[in-house]
């Protein structure tokens, strides 16, 4: 493999392993300041009871979720030296400004997390606020940088050699407005269904106590809430997409030839070096719709573009079409979820609901990560779109083999310890777990 | 001397944050040392005092060490880009040592919780604790000796693997472990044995660093004519100092004054990395790197400064209320 290649893989695998913990450090303080602040409201010892294990669950995944960031800084040099020495007086900024976001986070993630038994219930509870803004403020943050490779604008540069430069309207880039809010709601949405998950698999495996009566609709309200915006972003940043990437758009819906009234196509397996799809299913003239507003209007197929600047788009569409697919049925799922909740005046338990919540939780993550295969799939060959191309950016060490290697096995090997040590702690906090007619401590 | 710029200022706050990632981390990198290294009859308990004192703080230390990443691609990003080639392994190794440390360190303390000893990751911990402040230390003569050039050559050894370049990674590793075991001494005030080990430690780490740093100054003499002027141009009042500074620190370690000892030692790390780059100055990697011909277009320069104030802002008085609670009492004494 060359090296543009293993640059790419490991700065994938990298991306992959880390976008996991990052969404639930944007999640998950939400879902404890939320448990805590009822808890305290309410004078109800359950929330906070489960306030408490989710904040150990929260610093292991913190950690890991920060050593796998570090990680990524580092490697915007050791496998781009190109692009960063390029773009780094553009992107910096917002960076920058990550690192307070995230030193933010991880201070009052210190406070939290060891301060509860030196703080005052209301002082510790308004140590989730910071954790839960810097969170969310992190993933805006880093987003940008994503953005200005998608839409790079903000600088004058003659070849290499920068002219001028403006880092905010850098930070502030065309894309920066739709993939922002798409990634920041995708966070809530894997959170709310991953959670909603792990108390569905206590309920089947009949570990239903308070806690988990209390947890399962907190969870699925932050995950129907975050589908619904998920779903409005998307379709925002599709349309989007359309006008500012159209070979990116071009891929994802799989469209070869240029065509007035569009048809959608669901499924299918698209053939580029025979410019064409099968197997799909073909709504005539609703992509044209869906795009404009407009059946007969024209979409610019892959054909309009020179080959040389295609995306991989059997990957682009496939990842498409798995991010909508599991989207559209978490979504409708979780409405499902709150409908029958309204029905009965009571959270649904019933058995194959359950499963299907379990099923919800890895398949919210799936969800996003396609997402992203769209989004860096979708801008190859381009590192930096219409600027720079990835090959141009790649290390030349001879390194890179070994490299992949070792980090593969290190990921593996934190993934599994980390899924480990959760299980267990889950189970060691059942057998403590509050009962209903718990009185609250002192 | 020519006018100070914003790009001068900018290397001075990122001087500013090696500094405190080398104390801050340090400290926590020695405690992974001390860890590894805990022995007699009193294992447990040391590992326990490491373990709390680390626990609430690590994640805050660790930080530093993004801002200077951020900060040096954001204000100087050709040289990032020349560190990152011609540094490739080192970092990369460095790195791996990273990111083990703070996964082993949260496992096996957390962890100790859920599942008992988890005995490979409490090892793993040790070894990335060595690891780590070996190859930053290592990466860190090779930019003083001048091998990081804007045309790097094909050779992914150049500068990080020599005799001074060891004499600095083992320094560092010891320099780690003389900061946590005077940290520690004051962390164990209530508790005289287990601050005897402490300071045992301190006493051994202290012999090992300074013997090493007369050592790098006599092969910086011999084998680096670069970091030698630098040293002895500019930055001979901060080394005549560190000179008389170092056996200040572990006289007041000998003495059983553990804030004393702990405050020379942050100093002693000051002095000495304040003289290699105030010594190198106007360079920020020498020497094809100037702080002025290397930096970014001003707009990014001032954006940067504005950013880092505002930030400033917010994360002085947060850092003050987390040492503050944290550290404020003994833990030991409880």
């Amino acid at each position: 493999m060359d090296n543009v290649v293993l640059s790419r893989a490991i700065m994938g695998t990298s991306l992959g392993f880390h976008i996991v913990f990052a969404v639930l450090g944007v999640g998950m303080p939400l879902l404890m300041s939320v448990a805590e602040a009822l808890g305290i409201r309410r004078h109800d010892p359950a929330w906070t009871a489960l306030a408490r294990p989710w904040t150990k669950a929260f610093s292991l995944i913190f950690a890991v979720g920060a050593v796998s960031g570090t990680a990524l800084s580092f490697e915007l040099g050791l496998l781009w030296p190109g692009f960063i020495g390029f773009s780094g007086s553009m992107i910096g900024l917002p960076f920058s400004a990550e690192a307070f976001a995230f030193f933010i986070e991880a201070i009052f993630l210190g406070l939290y997390l060891y301060g509860w038994d030196r703080l005052s219930p209301l002082a510790h509870w308004l140590c989730s606020i910071p954790i839960a803004i810097s969170g969310a403020a992190s993933s805006v943050f880093v987003v940008m940088t994503n953005a200005w490779m998608n839409s790079p604008t903000g600088y004058v540069a003659v070849g290499n050699r920068i002219i001028r430069v403006d880092p905010i309207a850098a930070a502030f880039n065309r894309s920066t407005p739709t993939e922002d809010v798409h990634m920041l709601v995708s966070a809530y949405f894997v959170t709310g269904f991953a959670v909603a998950a792990v108390y569905a698999a206590g309920f089947l495996r009949g570990h239903g106590d308070a806690l988990h009566r209390r947890a399962l609709p907190l969870a699925m309200a932050m995950a129907v809430v975050a589908s619904g915006l998920a779903g409005i972003t998307g379709d925002a940043s599709s349309r989007f997409v359309a006008g500012e990437q159209p070979i990116k758009f071009a891929a994802q819906e799989a469209l070869f030839p240029t065509t007035t009234g569009a048809p959608l196509q669901i499924g299918g397996v698209p053939l580029p070096d025979q410019n064409r799809s099968v197997l799909a299913i073909e709504i005539p003239r609703l992509l044209s719709f869906l795009t404009t507003w407009n059946p007969n209007a024209t979409i610019r197929g892959l054909d309009a573009f020179p080959r040389d600047f295609w995306p991989n788009v059997l990957v682009v569409h496939f990842s498409y079409q798995v991010m909508i697919g599991l989207a559209l049925a978490l979504g409708l799922g979780g409405v499902l979820y709150w409908l029958l909740a309204a029905r009965r005046r009571a959270p649904p338990l019933d058995r194959w609901l359950l499963l299907a919540l379990v099923a919800a939780g890895p398949a919210s993550v799936v969800t996003m990560e396609t997402g992203w295969f769209v989004t860096e799939f979708g801008r190859q060959p381009w590192i930096i779109y219409g600027v720079m191309r990835t090959s141009a950016a790649a290390t030349t060490t001879p390194a890179l083999g070994p490299t992949f290697a070792i980090f593969l096995l290190v990921y593996i090997g934190l993934g599994v310890t980390l899924a480990r040590l959760l299980l267990r702690l889950a189970q060691r906090e059942r057998l403590r777990a509050v009962p209903d007619d718990v009185r609250p401590r002192q | 001397m020519t006018d100070l710029t914003l790009a001068d200022g900018l290397a001075g706050i990122l001087l500013l944050v090696i500094t405190a990632y080398a104390v801050l981390a340090g400290a926590d990198f020695g405690g992974g040392v001390l860890d590894l290294f805990a022995s007699g009859p009193r294992i447990r308990a040391q590992r326990i005092a490491i373990a709390t004192a680390m626990g609430p703080v690590w994640e805050a230390n660790h930080v530093w060490l993004i801002f200077l990443i951020v900060g040096l691609f954001t204000a100087f990003p050709t040289v990032f880009a020349a560190l990152s080639i011609a540094l490739y392994l080192p970092f990369t190794i460095a790195l791996l040592g990273i990111i083990l440390r703070g996964a082993a360190f949260t496992f096996q303390t957390h962890g100790y919780e859920a599942a008992g000893e988890l005995a490979p990751w409490g090892v793993a911990f040790g070894a990335a604790s060595i690891i780590a402040p070996a190859f930053l230390g290592a990466a860190l003569a090779a930019v003083a000796v001048g091998s990081v050039r804007a045309t790097p050559g094909s050779n992914v050894t150049t500068g990080w693997m020599s005799w001074l370049a060891a004499d600095l990674a083992v320094l560092a590793v010891a320099l780690c472990a003389y900061l946590a075991a005077t940290f520690l001494m004051v962390e164990t005030e209530g508790d005289p044995p287990l601050q005897a080990d402490f300071r045992q430690r301190a006493l051994g780490a202290a012999i090992v660093s300074g013997g090493l740093a007369l050592i790098g100054l006599v092969l910086a003499w011999r084998q680096a004519p670069l970091l030698w002027s630098e040293l002895t141009g500019r930055g001979i009042w901060l080394l005549l100092i560190a000179l008389i500074n170092g056996p200040i620190a572990a006289f007041a370690v000998w003495r059983r004054s553990p804030r004393v000892a702990r405050v020379a030692v942050a100093a002693q790390i000051v002095f000495v990395l304040w003289a290699w780059a105030i010594g190198q100055w106007p360079a920020l990697v020498p020497p094809d790197f100037t702080i002025h011909g290397s930096a970014a277009p001003d707009t990014t320069l001032l954006a940067l400064t504005v950013t880092i104030a505002a930030g400033m802002v917010v994360l002085a008085p947060s850092l003050w209320l987390l040492f503050r609670v944290f550290k404020g009492h003994n833990p030991a004494a409880n």
